[in-house]
């Protein structure tokens, strides 16, 4: 397979960035895109060149580092799937790719395709966790009977891996329904109520101060979630941070 | 409680609050207009009520007038701050693939809205203000149907109504069934009724204006 890549490098944080082309050759349909990138890189470095830089960690689509806007969406052209689990069969002999980072001034570029996504670390550490008391009291989580459908949805929205492919498809740049997820995942839960409302409003307090934009249900989020989180979390967020500020 | 009023999520309610409390409007503005169709007593009948009603003219239109600031600045300062919030632009944006050109694009939609709304209010309310406030004319109950009909004689007005309602349309297409999810009762894919209901609306509200319009222009007896 023969591709020609415009991937856009910027050498630092500060510097100007821009787009440049690259043809490659000998792409196979097995390869996954990360493989791909691999390949381009190793023939830059052959010939001297900087290697493009980008995030990958499991390289199992449960990491959430291989973060590319891939001919204008985040993750490629295949839904419900990662970057790495992108395979290059999903593409033509001959085809341009246009592979860009996550667009928002949320996440600045610190290389080529890398963004720091640390203002998603701190929306968590905001409020996203439950405060267990560790000193050997701690009862076991099994010993509270929880509604199956609620354990259920609690446990999808913490699939939420924390890409940021949601920031990247939003026009906005919105990070709502990270956020959301994060905050449902311990408020459907009995152990995540009792700091439900101090929660709520921590964790969106810092994700406006991030600087990620507004919200205007686009839906375009779910959409190009690799995890397929779900709006409702978004409902839901909204209905209770409304209730945290009104009646506490 | 002080927090509400800074944050994100509070924004959107009172865009969601300010765009129902229009819904309404809208759904009553129509339910007179469409009078003008059926019988032009009722419609001067209902017209002088609206006019000259105390309450309509000292309590309910500066709250009209507020909704309508609120929500049109607000509109302009989100997506003023969604700008900001992506400094550089993607070279290559699939947007259309994920999402409806028109939740894509309330601020286009909804700025054709505001400069009709200019020549809406030059049409009728200028027009009303000056027969009550600067001319001092005295009431006459009978003469807004002739009024109504004056204003779509001509078919640039018309072509402008047309279209500025086309917009409308699109705009609450998206707005109206969004609100429900800004407010925390339904997301936008969900709740099947209500979605429809929405979706009904604001094509059937907005055709019902196009239809007034077009009716006047070519039953007009200037």
């Amino acid at each position: 397979m023969k591709l020609t890549l415009k991937i856009w490098r910027q050498a630092n944080a500060n510097a100007k960035g821009k787009m440049v082309t690259y043809p490659l050759d000998g792409i196979d349909g097995d390869m996954s895109f990360l493989e791909m990138m691999d390949i381009l890189n190793e023939e830059l470095i052959t010939k001297g060149e900087e290697p493009v830089e980008f995030d990958h960690d499991c390289r199992e689509g449960i990491c959430g580092s291989c973060n590319m806007m891939i001919n204008g969406k985040p993750h490629g052209p295949q839904k419900l799937t990662t970057t790495c689990q992108l395979h290059m069969r999903k593409f033509n002999d001959g085809d341009t790719i246009t592979i860009e980072p996550w667009r928002a001034a949320a996440f600045p570029v610190i290389k080529d395709l890398i963004v720091d996504r640390t203002a998603f670390d701190r929306i968590q550490q905001a409020g996203g966790y439950v405060s267990v008391n560790t000193s050997g009291n701690t009862q076991d989580a099994n010993s509270i009977p929880i509604e199956k459908a609620k354990a259920d949805e609690a446990f999808h929205s913490a699939t939420c891996i924390g890409c940021g492919a949601c920031v990247a498809a939003c026009k906005n740049a919105s990070a709502m329904l990270f956020t959301s997820a994060k905050v449902s995942q311990y408020s459907l839960l009995p152990q995540g109520e009792v700091e439900a409302t101090t929660r709520v409003q921590n964790m969106v307090r810092q994700m406006d101060l991030e600087g990620f934009g507004n919200c205007t249900n686009t839906g375009a989020c779910m959409i190009e979630c690799p995890k397929g989180i779900k709006l409702e979390n978004i409902t839901r967020m909204n209905r209770e941070y409304l209730k945290a500020e009104t009646i506490g | 409680m002080s927090a509400l009023v800074k944050s994100s999520l509070a924004r959107k309610w009172v865009m969601a609050l300010s765009g129902l409390f229009l819904v309404i409007f809208l759904t009553q503005h129509f339910v007179i207009n469409i009078t003008s169709v059926i019988s032009p007593d009722t419609f001067n009948e209902w017209s002088h009520f609206m006019g000259y009603n105390p309450l309509v003219q000292f309590v309910a239109q500066p709250i009209l007038i507020a909704g309508l600031i609120v929500h049109f600045a607000m509109g302009i300062i989100l997506d003023f701050q969604n700008r900001k919030a992506r400094p550089i632009k993607y070279a290559n944006y699939a947007g259309g693939t994920n999402a409806s050109w028109v939740s894509r694009n309330m601020i286009i939609t909804g700025l054709v809205v505001l400069a009709f709304l200019g020549l809406h209010m030059y049409d009728f309310w200028v027009h009303e203000m000056t027969v009550k406030y600067i001319d001092v004319q005295p009431e006459d109950p009978t003469r807004y149907f002739h009024e109504l009909q004056a204003k779509f004689v001509s078919p640039i007005r018309v072509g402008i109504y047309v279209v500025s309602f086309i917009l409308l349309a699109m705009h609450l297409w998206h707005g109206f069934n969004s609100s429900f999810q800004s407010m925390g009762a339904k997301a936008i894919n969900k709740g099947d009724g209500l979605r429809k209901f929405t979706y009904a609306w604001a094509v059937l509200i907005p055709a019902g204006f196009i239809f007034i319009a077009l009716f006047h222009h070519f039953t007009h007896t200037h």
